[in-house]
């Protein structure tokens, strides 16, 4: 990807995407398609409490996705003559259109060839591992010099700290509680653990944020991520596994054979009605 | 900052824009939140700003959460109201930096939480400053009970019946209560 203005084509919206745009892409979707996987579990959660958690968080993570949503389609469409706005951008774009770090779009509640059905381990650390890596991004977009980013990662921050503080404490519940718990923490912490390495790419978008003061490059967050991640990890009695040489490359609009599914779930109903509103 | 078009009948010319904007923050406070009917909007810190621009009569909002769903009914009860009062035409605006803190929530408003049972917000939510490094902290600061007052209690649930309270139970009294959660 060079870091010029390029085209994503698609059957319903081609976009012309400047850097900026796609590194705004990239945290939204990230939150939509993690709030999403969240929203799976609503109604079937381990217990009532942590269904409204997840719920709760799901809802925080929407918000937060809409307001990048709706910043990215006054940049895109400033005039509003093409009507780009925050739904069309949600329910309309193709797979190669969004730019979320593949973790987020892999199945959670229900499973995939690689992961168990339900197992409540995985939840529970993708929201750890995302809840630190969001909240140090979001404390770095404060001094964005986009003001809106910098306003959306005002409130986001303080979520995104609950939302750590919240999986945090399941992580050294169940990493330092029974046996049969700390194996599969550890277990699912060694299936997750390959998506991590996307978060800390350094491409040409994250270059050209960083240059014009817009976002940090991935890369910046990993020594304050790690250290963060590690305390609880230590708390909670299990081994970080070893980063091997699999990357993931959602970030770039290339996806795994889940985001197919989870968008044609997601966006079903505004492409049966388009511009159905409720 | 998104832009609600301005609607309703004009109020009296006659009227000066900081009698109409003194009417207004009355009306306001009296607006009840949806979803914390027993505080008000000026209550809970999230009326920003009202003044008069061209005749219109500017409203200034900002959201509790990111994805409070009580946002567009809170936009659309204010207009009802100041319509209502007669202190049209109103435009409603949201507002998200700075961002909405629990610290804002006013005195009266943290009476009104503890009369209805809600524990309100303890301690500063601001000294938790964002940049600087946080305490492993398993467990929140203990609340007091808004019925008994004990400091004894426990937490049963780090969400609630909304993303801004958690619940919580007093081991004196033995009864469940809801906590406003210091952001």
């Amino acid at each position: 990807m060079n870091s010029g203005t390029f085209q994503v084509g698609s059957t319903s919206m081609a976009l012309q995407l400047s850097p900026a745009v796609c590194y705004l892409l990239r945290i939204a979707d990230t939150c939509l398609i993690h709030a999403q996987r969240l929203c799976e579990w609503c109604g079937h959660g381990p217990v009532l409490e942590e269904d409204i958690a997840l719920s709760n968080m799901a809802l925080d993570l929407l918000g937060q996705s809409r307001g990048l949503l709706g910043h990215v389609a006054t940049r895109l469409d400033p005039d509003g003559q093409e009507h780009i706005d925050e739904d069309r951008l949600a329910f309309l774009r193709d797979e190669r259109q969004f730019f979320n770090l593949t973790m987020v779009e892999q199945p959670m509640r229900r499973g995939s060839a690689h992961a168990p059905a339900g197992d409540f381990a995985d939840t529970v650390l993708r929201n750890f591992l995302l809840a630190s890596w969001l909240k140090l991004l979001w404390q770095r977009c404060l001094a964005s010099n986009d003001e809106t980013l910098a306003a959306i990662a005002g409130k986001a921050v303080k979520e995104a700290r609950y939302h750590q503080q919240h999986a945090g404490d399941w992580v050294v519940r169940l990493g330092d509680g029974t046996a049969e718990s700390a194996r599969r923490m550890q277990a699912a912490l060694v299936r997750i653990w390959p998506f991590t390495a996307e978060m800390f790419v350094r491409d040409a978008i994250d270059a050209d944020a960083e240059a014009s003061g817009l976002g940090p490059a991935r890369d910046s967050l990993q020594p304050d991520w790690r250290a963060d991640v590690q305390r609880f990890f230590s708390a909670a009695k299990l081994s970080l596994p070893e980063t091997g040489a699999f990357l993931s490359t959602g970030t770039q609009g290339r996806h795994s054979e889940h985001m197919g599914f989870i968008l044609a779930e997601m966006q079903s109903l505004q492409r049966q009605h388009p511009g159905g509103r409720w | 900052m998104s832009n609600a078009h301005p609607t309703g009948a004009s109020v009296s010319s006659a009227v000066l824009p900081s009698e109409r904007c003194t009417a207004a923050w009355s009306v306001l406070a009296n607006v009840p939140d949806p979803e914390l009917p027993t505080v008000s909007l000026c209550d809970l810190g999230i009326v920003r700003d009202v003044h008069v621009d061209g005749g219109v009569l500017q409203v200034v909002l900002t959201p509790t959460y990111s994805g409070c769903p009580a946002t567009e009914v809170i936009s659309h009860s204010v207009q009802e109201a100041l319509l209502g009062a007669g202190l049209g035409p109103v435009s409603v605006k949201q507002q998200l930096a700075p961002a909405w803190t629990t610290d804002w929530i006013s005195e009266s408003g943290r009476e009104k939480l503890l009369a209805s049972g809600i524990a309100p917000p303890n301690g500063n939510a601001s000294m938790a400053s964002t940049g600087q490094a946080q305490p492993l902290r398993f467990f929140s600061r203990p609340v007091a009970c808004p019925r008994c007052g004990s400091g004894r209690t426990e937490r049963l649930s780090a969400y609630g019946s909304t993303a801004c309270k958690s619940m919580h139970r007093c081991l004196a009294c033995l009864e469940p209560f809801e906590h406003f959660k210091p952001i």
